[in-house]
């Protein structure tokens, strides 16, 4: 009888310990949950008052209510833009050497080595290339082309190991048909490789996409100016971008500049939150069909 | 005829695109390269003035005063203090998330919650920044007044849970590898959930997990904007978390924001505090790779 009732006191305990730790585990997850619900809620609530038309058609001014963030979102898109065109063709390229060109010797060995090493680089380390690279020695000042630069050079890495996962997905089957076929090994990329890797790729690009945008230090390391009132007239304009507007407002002291912050962070976080969701998505439906096209 | 000029053709675009790709992967190496001579170049021009051992030892960090002096020693410890509270925070959240998701989860509640850990890793830093000075620290001063406006708590916290999803998605991986005879062998012993989840998943994915920790630390210490925005510009030695201190890369990004002149010893103690920055999440990385690789090793 007592070993039974010992049996039964260990069983309860183990029971409650269970529920415990069920408890406690949920609750971690809830933690982030709750954050980011407070975090959009806290900047809703901050920054609506000031989000109209006039805000973001209106440029910059040095009384808050009338500031506006139009040069920081050209500014923006201008260096986005810069950034994909340099960074995608790169990364891709250097993404479909390293799987499928590159011989297993001591150059891509090194290249592996480097591109491990970057994606662990700090992102304000970049913006100090930046400055003495592309602002210093090649001479381009604190332009857009500069900041565009600087930041494909940051998500390079990005782009590089989406790239060459998605190539990686492909069934090798495919590969082998072409091949089989008499394809170039180019042939059989362009062709063959390339369409199928296609989503997973753009996923990429999309997540490249937002990061850039959200990217503040490396370009205040290469002089990001944050009081420009007017719109980037070209790649060799100096320029501003919506997190250093951003910044800029949130380092005043005055109220009413903070809530400035508050609403241009509600244009951010439509921006970089929309496009992540569509990456998501996008890499959820890529990854379903690919795991039905394998049989 | 023709069919001999297709060959050729496509032979030319071939070689032609096997040279243009190889060339594209050089830019790795030679940015790699790029950043490492900048920070050595202008490093030695600093080390020339000042001397290694007061950059090392001394307590007091003021490049920009009439009395100059050159320690690194307090941006080091506000770096620290914040990446301390930072793991704290991110190190239990982080593997709880992760042991809830791997463990007890249903593969829809993982297929909800997986995406908002996503969407909380791709909120720009700039964002946290505002939400730790105008959201947290004034929470906090209500349970601790004497917290100043610049502290090292508040954006510690908000870094942890910057860094939160990081932790918890790799340490589910690490998790998820652990193959499943192993928590079956615990299950026919008649081991609860529990029991299966701390002695034996844990411990077997115990390097994937250190290895998360790890990078999250690397990426902490390297975070500048959460940091310039809500911890001050005051370097201090201390590790007192309710005071303004400043780390590496706020004094950085503090620099590169006034107009310190090229070339002069201010403009150079940057380029000494990015060596620095760069060796210690160079050497954190390669930690995390190594442990990494550990793990692969021994369920692969």
């Amino acid at each position: 009888m007592k070993g039974q009732e010992r049996f039964q006191r260990s069983l309860l305990k183990k029971k409650v310990k269970e529920r415990i730790f069920f408890v406690l585990a949920a609750f971690a997850l809830l933690v982030s949950l709750l954050t980011l619900f407070v975090l959009l809620i806290d900047t809703l609530h901050d920054g609506l008052p000031r989000f109209n038309w006039k805000f973001l058609t209106g440029y910059p001014s040095r009384k808050a209510e009338q500031a506006g963030i139009l040069p920081a979102l050209v500014g923006s898109i201008y260096i986005t833009a810069l950034t994909i065109l340099f960074a995608i063709p790169i990364g891709v390229g250097t993404g479909i050497y390293l799987e499928e060109y590159a011989e297993k010797n001591r150059l891509s060995n090194t290249i592996e080595i480097s591109i491990s090493t970057l994606s662990g680089v700090p992102s304000i380390l970049y913006g100090m290339l930046g400055l003495e690279l592309f602002a210093r020695a090649l001479g381009f000042g604190r332009t857009v082309i500069t900041g565009g630069l600087t930041l494909a050079l940051l998500v390079l890495p990005i782009v590089i190991v989406t790239t060459r996962e998605s190539i990686r997905a492909v069934p090798p089957s495919l590969r082998e048909a072409a091949f089989a076929l008499g394809a170039t090994r180019w042939q059989v990329i362009k062709d063959h490789l390339l369409p199928v890797a296609f989503p997973g790729i753009l996923t990429g690009v999309i997540l490249t996409i937002s990061r850039a945008i959200g990217e503040a230090a490396p370009l205040i390391m290469v002089g990001a100016l944050t009081y420009i009132a007017f719109l980037p007239q070209g790649i060799t304009s100096p320029f501003t971008a919506l997190p250093i507007q951003i910044f800029n407002w949130v380092s005043r002291p005055q109220k009413a500049f903070q809530a400035n912050a508050a609403a241009g962070i509600i244009v951010l976080l439509i921006l970089t939150l929309a496009l992540n969701s569509l990456a998501i998505f996008l890499r959820n439906r890529y990854q379903k069909r690919m795991s039905s096209r394998v049989f | 005829m023709k069919k001999v000029s297709v060959l050729r053709r496509a032979k030319r675009q071939e070689s032609f695109v096997k040279k243009l790709f190889l060339v594209f992967s050089l830019l790795s190496i030679f940015t790699t390269l790029g950043i490492i001579f900048i920070l050595v170049f202008q490093a030695l021009g600093f080390f020339r003035k000042v001397s290694i051992v007061e950059f090392l030892t001394s307590t007091k960090w003021t490049p920009l005063f009439y009395e100059k002096h050159f320690g690194i020693l307090p941006l080091l410890t506000g770096t620290v203090l914040i990446t301390v509270i930072a793991i704290l925070v991110a190190a239990p959240l982080g593997i709880l998330t992760a042991l809830f998701l791997s463990e007890y989860a249903s593969p829809r509640v993982r297929r909800m919650v997986k995406p908002v850990l996503e969407i909380l890793a791709g909120v720009p830093t700039v964002v946290y920044g505002y939400f730790a000075l105008l959201f947290v620290t004034p929470l906090l001063r209500r349970f601790i007044p004497s917290i100043a406006g610049f502290n090292a708590l508040s954006p510690g916290i908000v870094m942890g849970i910057m860094i939160l999803p990081l932790v918890a998605s790799l340490s589910e991986d690490a998790m998820q590898a652990v193959p499943l005879s192993l928590r079956e062998g615990g299950y026919a012993l008649g081991a609860t959930k529990f029991e299966v989840a701390i002695q034996i998943v844990l411990p077997a994915a115990f390097s994937g997990i250190t290895a998360s920790l790890v990078l999250a630390v690397s990426r902490a210490v390297g975070e500048t904007m959460l940091v310039t925005i809500a911890a001050g510009q005051m370097p201090q030695f201390t590790f007192n978390p309710l005071v303004p201190i400043e780390t590496m890369t706020a004094f950085i990004a503090q620099i590169s924001m006034g107009d310190t002149p090229t070339g002069s010893l201010e403009y150079q103690t940057i380029f000494a505090v990015g060596l620095v920055l760069f060796l210690l999440t160079f050497l954190l990385n390669l930690l995390a790779r190594k442990l990494r690789e550990r793990f692969r090793e021994r369920y692969q």
